[in-house]
């Protein structure tokens, strides 16, 4: 048997391969190409949005938010009214016109349209107590909470991802200390702050010649202020956990071995390695500000009158609640679309962008 | 005559020690030995085998040269120059490394082009775009990757040419000297082989030195012109490739050879395996005298005593062991 196999005389040295380079042949042009076909070129990004877009929760709640942005940009243009702007005929101050149904028109108004044969905006969502146009003041209402929301969620980013890069990255004693800051801020009773800053605040300090924060009022500064100083913790332990696990990767040593810069190390191989983590946290944190702007409002520390806030909106609504019972439907189902749109988003990001629950 | 050596090495280790400190209760830590005395030398343009079984301190060898841990004592001398915590930086563009993991060493967020680019933008190697993208071009060429792919990313391409990219990077400074940690253990045997015949292609064309990292002795064997044998931090036998092959002196080098697998079942069978007894003792508490000593058939009371010095064999062939 052995005959028909051809076995090669095996030369003395230990340490060869002992192959025989006449059995091999070289490689066509042709099969080298062969190698070269690869997948069409995807980044990361271009992956997540991808893997987004067939999630349609994820498209629901992107539709959702982008009409509402649209609303906010657009209506106050179209609709004639303004926030604070008591309803009037002719320049004359419509009493009437409290407390109307959708699309309902005061008898002062039904006069004037008959009079002159035209027509007036209509109120879409009623009016409220004081004769103001309902629908303009959600609108407001939401634009106010929406860039809480924002502002918030952005300022949390930036300090918790910078804060928590440089404790992971540094490691040893600065991370202990850095850490153990964290977890005293993260003791601190959050809305008992609100309260005492905003007190703090109305005694001393005047806001209202700064033009978007003065309409805001001293509650909602105090808010962001409270926001910039306590709910940074959460992002900054979460950007310090993800660091600590990158940094035990091979390219940040490689990086090191051609003598990066720390500053260069964390900006070039370490932050977009959890972009994805701080982006998905911070779509996160948006309904989470939103929330406790309008449960400020409601416990009557939100904006100041006659600026609405959905939370503000809801609290004046729920003193009539048994005769206007709508009034309280509509900031609530707004923020509920909002909140609801976010966390939809923020979570179907988490998928998205999670190359561990790839396909 | 010192003028004479600076000239003639182009790296020199010097009893190079790297411990570690391992917590052991409150406040008390002890060293961990992963280097001990470690010294070698390396001409330009040649290729020094580093072997060892896992954990014996091969990988920190490579990483304490290139200052990525603080050495705990000796000197490394580079082209006849100390190296200390000051001026490794400027010498970063002779040193470079090539790393074990080809999927963990590339940033898989970087463009390729970035990736063999960096070591470029980190010391200003060129004056305009045009000619970082020419020198990147001519790099992936070098390396025998195709030029259309410098905008993919690391995750799309396959173990060798992520390793090829990852050797690319290294050459970009131009480095005198490449620590090859483990380049192709990761690799499948078919990739193995065209890497390492890059390597020594590579070696030809820019005349680079390298310390080549590996635990596969045929490997090793193949590129290096002198090995070294390390076990448990520190360097046991220290000869030319061949001679080391054809005269091990050190049992522990016995045994490494005899463990290589022989293609033939002939000569397979008529071979003897020298097994060694027992494990590894911990880096942590060290065995008296010769660190060998522990799993040595030859081991007398003078090695558990006294521990054996590095002394040459003729045509410098370096043991340390106390068997003649």
């Amino acid at each position: 048997m052995a005959q028909n196999y051809e076995i090669p005389t095996p030369k003395k040295r230990l340490l060869s391969l002992q192959m025989d380079p006449a059995k091999f042949e070289k490689a066509t042009d042709e099969e080298k190409k062969q190698q070269d076909v690869m997948a069409e070129s995807t980044t990361f990004f271009k992956d997540g949005m991808r893997r987004l877009r067939k999630n349609p929760l994820a498209v629901f709640s992107i539709i959702v938010l982008l009409l509402i942005i649209l609303t906010m940009i657009f209506a106050p243009v179209i609709v004639p009214y303004g926030y604070d702007e008591i309803i009037s005929v002719e320049g004359v101050r419509d009493k009437q016109a409290a407390n109307l149904k959708p699309f309902e028109y005061s008898a002062k108004e039904q006069a004037y349209m008959e009079k002159y044969n035209v027509k007036v905006f209509p109120h879409i969502l009623g009016t409220d107590e004081l004769c103001r146009d309902y629908f303009i003041r959600v609108v407001y209402g939401t634009r106010v909470s929406f860039m809480v929301g924002i502002f918030a969620a952005v300022m949390v980013a930036v300090i918790g991802t910078v804060y928590g890069a440089i404790s992971g990255y540094a490691g040893g004693r600065v991370d202990l200390i850095m850490m153990r800051i964290v977890d005293i801020i993260y003791s601190l009773p959050d809305l008992l702050i609100i309260i005492l800053l905003s007190v703090v605040f109305k005694e001393t300090m005047d806001f209202s010649k700064i033009p978007v924060l003065g309409k805001l009022g001293t509650n909602m500064v105090s808010m962001f202020i409270v926001f910039g100083l306590l709910y940074w913790v959460g992002m900054a332990r979460l950007v310090r956990g993800q660091i600590l696990t990158i940094k035990q990767n091979e390219y940040v040593l490689a990086a090191k071995s051609m003598g990066a810069s720390s500053g260069r190390i964390i900006r070039r191989h370490i932050l977009p390695n959890c972009l994805s983590v701080i982006i998905i946290m911070t779509a996160q944190e948006i309904p989470t500000a939103i929330f406790t702007e309008s449960y400020l409002s409601f416990l009557g520390l939100g904006v100041s009158l006659p600026m609405p806030s959905l939370g503000s909106l809801a609290n004046a609504a729920r003193s009539g609640m048994q005769s206007y019972p709508l009034k309280l439907v509509f900031p609530a189902v707004a923020i509920i679309l909002i909140v609801l749109s976010f966390n939809l988003l923020g979570d179907a990001m988490r998928d998205a962008f999670d190359p561990k629950l790839k396909n | 005559m010192e003028e004479k050596k600076k000239s003639e090495y182009l790296v020199e280790v010097k009893d190079l020690k790297e411990y570690f400190p391992v917590k052991a209760g409150f406040f008390k830590t002890i060293p961990l030995k992963a280097v001990d005395g470690v010294s070698f030398n390396i001409k330009p343009g040649e290729t020094l085998g580093l072997v060892g079984e896992s954990g014996c301190g091969k990988t920190t060898v490579g990483r304490t040269l290139l200052r990525l841990y603080k050495p705990t004592g000796g000197e490394f001398y580079f082209d006849g120059e100390l190296v200390t915590d000051k001026n490794i930086h400027p010498l970063r563009k002779q040193m470079q490394m090539v790393f074990q993991d080809p999927y963990s060493s590339l940033n898989p967020r970087m463009t390729v082009e970035d990736i063999i680019g960096e070591p470029l933008d980190i010391h200003k190697l060129y004056t305009s775009k045009g000619e970082r993208h020419d020198k990147i071009m001519h790099l992936m060429e070098l390396v025998g990757l195709n030029a259309e792919h410098a905008t993919r990313y690391a995750h799309e391409f396959s173990g060798g040419q992520r390793q090829r990219i990852g050797i690319a990077r290294a050459l970009a400074v131009d480095p005198k000297f490449i620590v090859c940690d483990e380049p192709v253990s990761a690799l499948d045997v078919s990739i193995q082989a065209q890497v390492i015949n890059m390597f020594e292609e590579l070696q030809e064309k820019l005349g680079v030195a390298y310390l080549f990292i590996a635990h596969d002795l045929l490997v090793v064997h193949h590129i290096s012109k002198r090995i070294a044998v390390m076990y448990l931090g520190r360097i046991v036998e220290i000869a030319d490739a061949d001679e080391l092959n054809a005269h091990p002196i050190h049992p522990y080098t016995l045994s490494l050879l005899s463990a290589v697998p022989i293609p033939d079942p002939k000569t397979a069978r008529e071979s003897k395996r020298i097994v060694l007894e027992g494990d590894i003792p911990s880096p942590l508490h060290m065995p008296s005298g010769c660190p060998f000593r522990t799993r040595c058939r030859y081991a007398t009371e003078q090695c558990a005593k006294e521990c054996p010095e590095l002394t040459d064999r003729g045509n410098g062939h370096m043991v340390a062991c106390w068997v003649k």
